[in-house]
């Protein structure tokens, strides 16, 4: 039985929407109603892996009305949004209880989670926009949660820079109806095939490049990241860091660029300009940083660059006609990092926002010792860190490889020395944040420190399982085909993908 | 050139969000700059001489549910006219939620300037 | 918030219930003329401030007390979503309108006709009036003592300028 799509948008939101008509005595169905949709989401998301469907809303067909579709890359990042939001989601029964609105939080959370399934699972330009302002929406009011002079800032500054990014990515949605006169992203394909690419639609792209850029915190546009993810609660820095900059930023920017433009020299050129960027710049702002929140920030800049300098590496050299397997291999280590970060990415907050609710500060010179205290934590946090690092056998050893051997092998030998130069910017990060945080003497004001309880633990834990396991998906080649290559292939098959897939 | 128009309203706005100091500025400059993209997406939609796509008795015919040809050919479009509905109530959302935070600032910090409220470095 | 002088206060009361009735009308004719669930529900609020701006919050608090508006708004989403899933459930696909192809085909530029979309607008006429009411009301709770406010802003000034 093949589940219809919409169910991924429609059980979050309605949920949500129940949520706020129970009272206050209700209070602990709500939570438990709240997670048993996650969980109910990662189930389905499990169930529908693999397929390749197109379902049209409301039986209108395609050109009419609104399509959903679900292929090798929407169904990726649908297992990491499910998988992340059902982690974040325990994590928060517990750590949500030192704010006061919780029935709110899990409103907008599960609205969120709508927001991004809509966004990955969208066939239609417009319909991708409206989605994605819902997630941005509701990750706006998130990240001022607690209602203090930073976390407003903090959402005050995201806020700004995400409208304006939206409305960089209304207009270029505007420039293209305009140019070719169908919202549908097959029917747009096909119609940039046959004319061409005038002065409108590459305006049109760059103004996705511009807005998409913003909303995954590419380095000239990263200024909201490093106040807003600190401030938010923490389950809440996991789902923004790990996987609302991937679903809105990185997702939309490849769709468009792979399946509905087609990809060009140029516009691989400034990808890895600005992976490049990225990577570099927060490589190197991160290791000054004695906030453990706003380090862990900063190496999501980091990381998030890595994923965009393997897709551009892919972007130009599918455009220069060369070997398809490097230009494979390049997207299969952008595809693979990006999935890898959005787990110990999520971990890692998730272990930051255990430290503070245990200590009560996010400063890391104001702790030290917490390995004998609190010996879970340290071990998910350790797990983590080797991951990100690069330590083999863990995943980010083997992602940052493959993409180390596709810029050698396409000729890019300066592009590999950056890649291991910032490999090792992030190993030194991470044993600093080891040193300070678990290392070292206990100081007088933290003798009262007690591990995590709980479902907190829960999700650490199984996060932290998946991590060690997530290296078998690209060690064990029959996995690798049935997980990561799906996505690959659709990336590669460009403009014809959506026209094949609807039987244009 | 009218297109042209459009495009000065979406940098005057971006001009106000990116260099006012006063919260409420800012926020006044990005309603700018979605309204000017509204504004374009309707203006898409035109045909010269056309008129609203609002059927009355006259242009259909009600026993075979077919439209006349005459209305189709003096129509302008109506797709982007629910795009620009949709778009409206999204701005709309964000509007409220900016305009709260701005007055929770308010109360905590006294000022609407944002070069006083910087409490967050590195 | 403080009332209005008499004469505002007598008019209002009699213009607020035309506006409520015009945006009702608004709702229930949109898949006929201009407008809809939106544009409806937001004259609906706009009633709602006109009578909070003559009267007063307290006033209009007792005539809508906040949590009956607050389910009013998880009603009307909550109903959108049902049309939704009876499309599944019914007609094969969501959002489906089962009622135009299956049961209440109706007339052309009737009330009656259109299928689920007249049930769609008053669900989401419900729903955003009863939001913006909220949003409004709860954006008017903010009252600020401008005294202390001063105060504080000075002991920032010159607390900044010690250190």
């Amino acid at each position: 039985m093949s589940v219809p799509l919409p169910v991924f948008v429609a059980i979050p939101l309605v949920v949500a929407f129940v949520l706020p008509a129970l009272g206050k005595g209700l209070r602990p169905v709500a939570t438990f109603l709240a997670n048993l949709a996650m969980i109910s989401l990662l189930v389905l998301a499990v169930m529908s892996f693999g397929d390749a469907r197109v379902y049209q809303v409301g039986g209108w067909s395609i050109p009419l009305g609104i399509n959903m579709v679900l292929d090798g890359f929407s169904s990726l990042l649908l297992l990491a949004i499910t998988a992340v939001g059902t982690a974040a989601m325990l994590f928060s029964t517990r750590y949500m209880e030192q704010y006061t609105a919780k029935p709110k939080y899990l409103t907008l959370f599960l609205l969120m989670v709508a927001g991004m399934n809509g966004v990955v699972l969208s066939g239609d330009i417009f319909n991708l926009y409206v989605f994605l302002e819902i997630a941005s929406i509701a990750s706006y009011a998130l990240v001022g949660f607690g209602g203090e002079h930073e976390e407003l800032e903090a959402s005050f500054k995201y806020m700004v820079l995400g409208s304006i990014a939206s409305a960089f990515v209304l207009f270029g949605i505007a420039l293209v109806y305009g140019n070719t006169g169908s919202l549908n992203m097959a029917y747009i394909a096909r119609a940039i095939q046959g004319t061409g690419m005038n002065a409108g639609l590459a305006f049109a792209l760059s103004l996705f490049v511009a807005g998409f850029g913003l909303k995954a915190a590419l380095v000239p546009f990263h200024a909201w990241l490093p106040d807003a993810h600190p401030s938010a609660p923490a389950p809440i820095s996991a789902m923004l860091s790990g996987v609302l900059i991937k679903a809105l930023g990185i997702y939309a920017l490849t769709r468009l660029i792979f399946n509905v433009f087609g990809v060009s020299i140029p516009v691989g050129w400034v990808l890895i300009a600005l992976g490049l960027l990225s990577m570099v710049a927060g490589g190197l702002l991160a290791i000054g940083q004695w906030d453990f929140k706003r380090l862990l920030a900063y190496s999501s800049i980091s990381q998030v660059g890595y994923v965009v300098l393997g897709i551009g590496l892919g972007t130009v050299l599918l455009a220069k006609g060369a070997s398809v397997a490097w230009a494979s291999l390049a997207i299969l280590g952008g595809l693979f990092h990006l999935v890898n970060h959005s787990v110990y990415k999520s971990l890692l907050f998730l272990t930051s926002g255990a430290v503070e609710m245990a200590t009560g500060t996010r400063q890391m010179r104001d702790m030290g010792g917490l390995a004998d205290r609190m010996p879970v934590t340290r071990a998910t946090c350790t797990v983590a860190s080797a991951s990100i690092a690069g330590v083999p056998p863990f995943p980010g050893f083997w992602s940052k490889l493959i993409l180390v051997i596709a810029a050698v092998q396409a000729g890019f030998y300066w592009i590999a020395a950056a890649i291991v130069c910032v490999a090792v910017c992030t190993l030194i990060m991470y044993l600093k944040v080891q040193r300070y945080v678990f290392l070292g003497e206990l100081p007088e004001h933290l003798r009262h420190v007690r591990e995590t309880k709980g479902s907190m633990l829960v999700a650490m834990v199984s996060l932290a399982v998946l991590c060690v396991f997530m290296s078998l998906l690209v060690l064990v080649p029959s996995l690798r085909a049935a997980v990561l290559q799906p996505a690959v292939d659709v990336l590669l098959e460009g403009v014809n993908h959506s026209t094949r897939l609807i039987d244009l | 050139m009218l297109y042209a128009l459009c495009f000065l309203l979406f940098m005057i706005g971006l001009y106000c969000a990116v260099v006012k100091k006063n919260m409420v500025k800012i926020v006044i400059g990005i309603v700018v700059m979605e309204y000017a993209v509204n504004l374009f997406l309707i203006m898409l939609g035109y045909r010269t001489g056309g008129t609203a796509p609002i059927l009355s008795t006259s242009d259909a015919d009600v026993a075979t549910k077919a439209v006349t040809a005459h209305f189709l050919a003096a129509v302008v479009d109506p797709l982007p006219q629910a795009l620009v509905l949709t778009s409206i109530v999204i701005s709309l959302g964000s509007l409220a939620l900016m305009i709260s935070i701005c007055i929770r600032t308010y109360t905590k910090y006294g000022t609407f300037d944002i070069t006083e409220i910087r409490r967050l470095r590195g | 918030m403080k009332g209005m002088t008499v004469i505002v206060k007598t008019v209002s009361s009699w213009v607020k219930v035309l506006i409520f009735l015009f945006g009702i009308y608004i709702i229930l004719f949109g898949h006929l003329s201009p407008g809809g669930g939106f544009a409806g529900g937001v004259i609906l609020a706009s009633s709602y401030v006109l009578l909070m701006l003559a009267f007063g919050r307290e006033f209009v608090e007792k005539n809508l007390p906040l949590p009956i508006a607050s389910r009013l708004d998880c009603l009307g989403a909550f109903l959108f979503a049902l049309i939704a899933i009876l499309g599944l459930v019914v007609g094969g696909s969501f959002f489906v309108n089962f009622l135009y192809q299956k049961y209440l085909p109706g007339e052309p530029f009737n009330l009656v006709s259109g299928g689920t979309i007249p049930l769609s607008n008053l669900a989401i006429g419900l729903k955003v009036g009863a939001s913006l009411f909220l949003v409004i009301f709860a954006l008017s709770m903010f009252r600020y003592d401008s005294e202390s406010l001063a105060n504080k802003r000075l002991s920032d000034r010159t607390g900044e300028s010690k250190e």
